[in-house]
């Protein structure tokens, strides 16, 4: 029996490549083909939809429309956190669990709710179509989870290394750039993680918030999918490369993950 | 109780090993006789763990054999080979009771219900357990965990052999005093054959009747604390038990005894003839006085430690350490000391020679 | 733990946090509970409803539908994800070179952006261009989740299967690999069984784990839009109708502004319920060691 454990993620992993496999086998064939017959493997291997993408600009930058809102808010939501963080970690303060808690219920709206507020909120401050937008409105939720992440790394840290750097003479900014934020620095990775992997993904805030300047990927695709019919070989491809980033990131973390992300409260 | 043999044992932890550097245990010929106390004494990574591990069946050694009474159980699953294990720290099986916990390998055996109660109850009480029998083994402290894990081992009562890891490691150290204790009373009343791993000599020295060293996965010497302290069979020993270590000098064995930097040192029992290897002598601190007649050394310096002192003397461009106790005096001009001929010993690559080689 | 110290000025490293918080959530709230109290013809020009908004979503079969099909939906997954989640992470390899691999192809579908989930599941599945669909019917089944209930229902749950499990399986892998190989060591050598290492050491210790995997699986679960949205578009008809789709196509569809906010209010207040629950729940837990 033991011998076939091995045959329990091996169907799971194919499970969960297959869908992603016939995403990639479509991109590469014709509408026609498409259409017409069903192969497993593209007859007609054409690189025609990708060629669209690359050089048509309403596609392209469908994609740094994304990945810049996705910095903006990556780098905002750690920054904002981290000194919140280590409040959290190192001071009683009044409210400070009512705080947190409040920080968590946050994350536990549904974004459903805020669609209609944020589209008029940031019309009204004529943030409306911008990256800014999108970015600050998905802090929402990544602060809490940026702050909840942090501060578990954060207590890891003996307050020793708070005191000394205080007795030799540093600054509190000092000390906390020069010291403090390098001895989490797998923190800092793991926060950066989720918050690119939260905004990264969500669609709904996004598309809510944009029109044509800030038009992120996603809206871009779900257009082709309505207006021009079904040009599913071009959606398939545009689908595909929305994989990489996540593909590169899941990459540079898998050690992390082997780990079991050291959450520190996992 | 059994005794216990491992017959050529050689281990590897590699797919391929190619050479002996690879080997975790290079080669272990031991006999743990019935009933015995043992300790199994070395630094880190000398293999103690992989040994215990290839008694209790968690590890299937690459090379030989072992055998519980003269049969082999090399084939024998850890839950068949009736041995108890206490690990470095507690391992308790926290959602059950203390109760239950010491009833989980017995009913995994198929005991009787009534057998099981006598057995726990009474292992309970040998271990002081009796009154938390119903509480949940996840809230008690560490010692007491602890004695949980001991107590699961000694529940079964046919068991052959119990081998502790280090298992004092967690605990605190004024509750250490007390598990030692225990521990050698249990063993004094119901002489299990105990196997005791740690890398504390102290330790060592105070729980077992007979103290196995090992060094880079070899057994360099088996013996009392006594023959570990008097007659170390090899440099390790020397160095590791007793403090300060056995002094080493590289010498030069000839007919007339070791000559250290032209200094001739005489021997009890005549050196190898023409021993092939490094050739260095050893002597313990304790064995070195000051006499007018012995070879001249240079004091460097002088450590008070109350009741006795550490010198660091120089022989030609050798040091060593000297034990001084209270009464000895420490010559102010032209130093010389005597080594004690039946505790100084020629060791040829760390292996006490005697004799003809 | 850390000895913390009391401390008023700490406010200050929070500020940053507070304020893009409290903008995002604060004031946006705030507009929500003013129109699910008022009525608005346009122009605005507001009045007074007072509760009538609350009382007609409470009692709009509208609502209880769309809260049924959540409830249902979060409780299939629910029971799906977690066992299935568990069973992966406890046939993985505990060390190797595999490990690495096998975990970065299963975090692939959580990194996925959620309309490419719904894209993809829509290629996938139609039922004669879609490799899924093409073996279902070819099987013998007559599947097709465009225009039967039943299908889009199930391909909806499968889908969320695919995409979500793989975050149990991280969760539950993680907190296996904290088990110190004592213990299995241990259960050997006390004769347990395969059930009975799972029972009593691998469950208990991966507890703290499966709390938050559940926790987290519920409340995305409940809030879930985009994927569905994107498949099944909420149809056929009401089929794949959740809360947050009915809620969205409320606001931003009809600008259905009054019972919208209501009910975005009571939407939130129960995700809010069942979340604290957990969360105390996990708290309690978490002390208790």
């Amino acid at each position: 029996m033991k011998r076939f454990k091995w045959v329990i993620p091996t169907l799971y992993i194919i499970f969960m490549l297959l869908p992603i496999y016939w995403l990639l086998s479509m991109s590469f064939k014709t509408t026609n083909e498409i259409l017409g017959t069903f192969t497993l493997f593209p007859k007609e291997f054409t690189l025609a939809n990708y060629v669209t993408i690359f050089t048509d600009p309403t596609w392209y930058w469908g994609y740094f429309n994304s990945l810049t809102y996705v910095g903006i808010n990556t780098v905002l939501s750690v920054s904002a956190a981290l000194p919140a963080a280590y409040a959290f970690s190192r001071y009683r303060f009044l409210g400070d669990k009512h705080l947190f808690f409040w920080l968590l219920t946050n994350r536990m709206a549904p974004p459903a709710v805020f669609a209609l507020p944020f589209f008029q909120f940031y019309s009204a401050m004529g943030l409306f179509d911008t990256h800014i937008a999108v970015a600050l409105a998905h802090c929402l939720f990544n602060i809490p989870l940026a702050v909840w992440i942090l501060e578990g790394f954060m207590s890891g840290v003996p307050k020793e290394l708070d005191e000394t750097a205080y007795i030799d003479g540093y600054s509190f900014p000092r000390f906390f750039v020069k010291i403090f934020i390098p001895s989490i620095a797998s923190g800092v990775g793991v926060a950066a993680f989720f918050c690119f992997m939260f905004s990264w993904v969500e669609l709904l805030l996004a598309k809510t918030l944009t029109s044509v300047a800030a038009k992120p990927i996603a809206a871009t695709m779900t257009r082709t999918a309505s207006s021009s019919g079904y040009e599913l070989g071009l959606l398939a491809a545009a689908g595909a490369l929305t994989i990489i980033p996540g593909a590169i990131v899941i990459w540079f973390v898998r050690n992390y993950i082997a780990k079991g992300f050291a959450l520190g409260r996992v | 109780m059994a005794e216990i043999r491992l017959d050529s044992i050689r281990h590897s932890y590699e797919d391929r090993p190619s050479s002996d550097a690879d080997y975790a245990l290079k080669h272990v010929d031991l006999t743990w006789n019935d009933g015995g106390a043992y300790a199994l004494l070395g630094p880190s990574g000398c293999g103690k763990s992989t040994l215990l591990n290839i008694i209790s069946g968690l590890l299937i050694p690459t090379e030989g054999d072992v055998l519980f009474d003269g049969r082999s159980v090399f084939h024998m699953a850890p839950g068949e080979r009736n041995i108890a294990q206490v690990f470095q720290f507690p391992v308790v099986y926290d959602t059950m009771t203390v109760y239950r916990n010491l009833a989980f390998p017995l009913r995994n055996r198929g005991m009787d219900r009534g057998e099981i109660d006598r057995r726990v109850r009474e292992t309970a009480r040998m271990l002081g357990l009796e009154d938390s029998l119903d509480r949940r083994a996840a809230g008690l402290t560490a010692d007491n965990k602890q004695k949980i894990s001991l107590a699961r081992g000694l529940v079964r009562s046919d068991v052959n052999v119990i081998m502790f890891d280090e298992p004092l490691t967690v605990i605190d150290p004024h509750l250490k005093w007390q598990l030692r204790a225990q521990l050698k009373k249990l063993h004094q009343r119901y002489s299990f054959t105990m196997i005791y791993v740690t890398h504390d000599q102290t330790e060592a020295l105070t729980f077992a009747d007979r103290i196995v060293v090992m060094h880079e996965g070899e057994v360099v010497q088996i013996g009392t604390s006594e023959d570990l302290f008097e007659r170390p069979q090899h440099t390790f020993v020397g160095h590791f038990i007793g403090s300060p270590g056995m002094n080493l000098f590289p010498c030069e064995a000839r007919d007339d005894g070791a000559w250290i930097d032209g200094r001739r040192i005489p021997l009890d029992s005549p050196p190898p003839v023409r021993p092939k290897g490094a050739v260095e002598l050893g002597v313990r601190p304790e064995f070195i006085r000051f006499d007018n007649d012995g070879v001249a050394v240079e004091v460097r310096n002088v450590a008070d430690i109350g009741r006795y002192r550490i010198v660091d003397a120089l022989l030609g461009e050798h040091p060593f350490k000297i034990y001084c106790p209270e009464d000895m005096e420490i010559p102010s001009a032209d130093p010389r000391v005597v080594f004690d001929p039946r505790h100084a010993s020629i060791y040829v690559d760390g292996w006490r020679a005697e004799g003809d080689l | 733990m850390i000895q913390k110290t009391v401390n008023q000025k700490a406010w200050w490293l929070v500020t940053p946090v507070l304020v893009l918080v409290a903008f995002n959530a604060i004031i946006p709230l705030m507009t929500v509970v003013n129109y699910s109290v008022q009525e608005t013809f346009g122009d605005n020009v507001f009045f007074w409803e007072g509760m009538r908004w609350y009382e007609r979503v409470l009692h709009s079969s509208r609502f209880h539908e769309a809260l049924m099909r959540q409830l249902m939906f979060t409780g299939q997954i629910l029971v799906i994800e977690v066992p299935l989640g568990i069973i992966v992470a406890l046939a993985m390899p505990r060390r190797g070179v595999w490990v690495s691999v096998c975990l970065v192809l299963m975090a692939l579908p959580l990194l996925i952006p959620w309309n490419v989930v719904g894209a993809m599941w829509n290629i996938f599945a139609l039922p004669d261009i879609g490799l899924l669909g093409r073996i279902i019917n070819g099987l013998g089944f007559d599947y097709n989740f465009t225009r039967q209930p039943g299908a889009a229902w199930a391909t909806v749950v499968l889908m969320d299967v695919w995409h979500w499990t793989s975050l149990v399986v991280l969760l539950a892998y993680a907190g296996l690999r904290s088990i110190p190989d004592a213990f299995y060591q241990a259960a050997r050598i006390d004769g347990a069984s395969a059930w009975q290492v799972f029972r009593y050491i691998q469950l208990p210790k991966m507890k703290h784990v499966l709390t938050i995997a559940i926790l987290l699986r519920f409340m995305d679960s409940f809030m879930i839009y985009t994927e569905p949205f994107v498949l099944t578009g909420g149809g056929p008809g009401n089929t794949t109708t959740f809360l947050s789709i009915d809620l969205v196509k409320m606001a931003l569809g009809q600008f259905d502004l009054g019972p919208a906010a209501a009910m975005s209010l009571i939407y939130f207040l129960i995700v809010l319920l069942i979340s604290w629950i957990f969360y105390t729940l996990m708290m309690r837990h978490e002390r208790q060691q």
